[in-house]
């Protein structure tokens, strides 16, 4: 068997047992990658030599018996918003283009420290705003189940990563979706965890009171590995959470049985439901009902007011967020100019890409004087509300299953000239952060032509380890985590 | 609602965003029909609704405050468009 055919779990025993070597395989990825890349284009930046480093590292670490732990020496790929001190960051942007950041993130010190090292930097959405990776200012990634695809977005790139094997897992951030529903188009396991569980010191910010860090892996056993490397409280982040992460591994096997699973009734009766990912989607409830959960129908009322209250806070917290990029201290300076005032409106609209430049002035529009009451205020109101449904809805259920997209991977290209049918792919995914609850996608069927369809789990507040628990319970009685894209050789 | 081209370019003005003309007419008809969608928030009675935020919907944490080291002024000035000495270089903004 290949190399980069195993889980992290699984590369990491073999690297503790020594059948492997960390060097092997970074060099199997860095193989992968060369060979399958210039199809799927994830990658933003590959860093052959600095992975070749950390790996060696890690090899000596294993024979000096200091084995930093379950991951050391298992390669990783991050997407392209996390600094990393001496790597580009370009958030997928022109702005950022050239970029090298002058120190880690708290995640990425943390990744070192759990001994993993990163083969590079993944493509997104330019400022992880959209839905498809098509929003990236360098070229959009390729879905590995069908090139001709959407990998989703905004974290696209990882997802696409990991499922084509060319890493082991990877990192991304989601904001309304952007692990969870790239996670669901690509067959892989993406987890959002709780508001406030994971560092964002040192993540290019979009939306910072939605903002989260999460692993996007290849199941759910990794999954629950990597976010114990990274949920960790951290002083440079006001809101990391002070509290210690219990072992998720530890529990993860417990099963379903006893457990109350809810099912919100808004969700299934959506308008444009694809049929295939409901009937997946039923079927996975079913099934988690024969492991012994009992599934009780709730009720969340203002899942239909989600999406407009999104697209309100969301871009009234970009609008003041990016504001920073304005020419002075990094990226993009636009030249020719007479005064600082053009300076800053030239630099930002060479700088930005359309959508990123659309959700600006509507962040700006909607913050502005005379609009503050209607539109930021009001949305801000009714994400009360949004958060109200999910605090009644878990008073009689330990969590909620949902579709993770309510699609499957749609064509390159379908839905980029029309922002309001793309931001529909968020419909199942935004309620999660605007409520700051732990939600993880896992594959959970194929449709006829052959695409992954996702199941969403969403959690209490803190309740990452059941989440994952329920994952686990309903990945072991199937087979969808050993399924690869039919990418060949290449 | 529909937004005439003024209020675009006010918009663009606070966001310090130099849209060129075609962009401007593109951001007028498509936020035009965001708005529009959004607008159905409306309808939901929050008369008697307190705002949220955060998503934390707890305090944040308070940690002492200990002297570090500061973030050194030749790694801050590294991907400088510009610069003078330990200075960020912009146009001038005062004659």
């Amino acid at each position: 068997m290949e190399l980069t055919e195993l889980s992290m779990l699984a590369l990491g025993e073999k690297l503790g047992s020594g059948e492997a070597s960390s060097v092997e395989a970074v060099r199997a990825s860095l193989d992968r990658i060369e060979r399958l890349d210039g199809k799927v284009k994830a990658f933003l930046h590959v860093d052959r030599a600095g992975a070749l480093v950390q790996a060696e590292a890690a090899d000596r670490r294993r024979k000096d018996g200091r084995r930093a732990g379950p991951l050391d020496g298992v390669p990783v790929g991050l997407k392209d918003l996390f600094l990393t001190e001496g790597l580009p960051t370009t958030a997928g942007s022109r702005i950022l283009e050239g970029f090298i950041a002058p120190y880690d993130g708290t995640v990425v010190k943390l990744l070192r420290a759990a001994g993993t090292p990163i083969l590079g930097k993944l493509n997104m959405d330019e400022f992880a705003m959209g839905s498809s990776t098509e929003n990236s200012a360098y070229f959009p990634t390729r879905n590995p189940w069908n090139l001709e695809t959407s990998p989703g977005g905004s974290s696209g790139g990882s997802a696409a990563a990991v499922a084509a094997r060319m890493v082991y897992g990877a990192l991304g951030t989601d904001t309304g979706g952007s692990i969870r529903q790239p996670a669901a188009l690509t067959g892989t396991v993406g987890l959002k965890p709780t508001y406030g569980r994971v560092s964002r010191f040192g993540v290019v910010a979009f939306a910072s009171s939605l903002d989260q860090v999460g692993p996007m892996t290849r199941n759910v056993r990794d999954c629950a590995a990597l976010l114990q490397a990274i949920a960790v409280p951290d002083p440079c982040d006001s809101t990391s959470a002070p509290l210690k992460a219990p072992d998720y591994l530890a529990e993860i096997e417990a099963g379903v049985k006893g457990m109350r699973l809810g099912l919100p009734r808004e969700y299934l009766e959506l308008p444009g439901m694809d049929a295939e990912v409901r009937a997946a989607v039923e079927g996975a409830t079913r099934a988690l009902e024969r492991l012994g959960a009992t599934l009780v129908p709730v009720s969340l009322p203002h899942t239909r007011y989600a999406l407009a209250t999104y697209y309100l806070v969301a871009p009234a917290e970009a609008s003041s967020n990016l504001a920073r990029y304005d020419g002075v201290r990094y990226g993009l300076r636009a030249g020719d100019v007479k005064n600082l005032l053009a300076m800053y409106g030239r630099t930002r609209d060479q700088g930005f890409g359309l959508e990123v430049k659309r959700r600006i002035m509507l962040g700006t529009y909607a913050l502005s004087a005379g609009y503050y009451d209607a539109y930021y205020l009001k949305a801000q109101k009714v994400r009360t509300l949004i958060k109200q449904d999910f605090v009644e809805a878990f008073r009689s259920v330990d969590a909620v299953l949902a579709p993770t997209s309510p699609t499957p991977a749609f064509r390159i290209g379908e839905k980029v000239s029309d922002p309001l049918a793309m931001y529909l792919n968020d419909v199942f995914t935004l309620p999660c952060n605007l409520a700051g609850l732990p939600g993880l996608s896992l594959p959970c069927g194929f449709t006829r032509a052959g695409l992954p369809i996702g199941l969403q789990i969403l959690g209490r507040p803190w309740d990452e380890a059941r989440v994952l628990r329920i994952a686990r319970a309903f990945e072991r009685e199937h087979d969808f985590d050993r399924r690869s894209p039919p990418l060949g050789a290449g | 609602m529909s937004l005439t081209l003024e209020e675009v370019r006010h918009v663009a003005g606070l966001a310090r965003l130099s849209l060129s003309a075609e962009e401007e007419a593109l951001m007028r008809t498509q936020l035009s029909a965001i708005l529009d969608a959004v607008a159905e928030l409306s309808r939901v009675d929050t008369s008697k609704v307190e705002p949220t935020s955060h998503a934390a919907g707890e305090v944040p944490p308070w940690r002492s405050d200990e002297v570090r080291p500061s973030f050194p002024p030749e790694k801050a000035l590294g991907n400088a468009p510009g610069k003078v000495g330990t200075s960020f270089a912009v146009p001038k903004i005062i004659e």
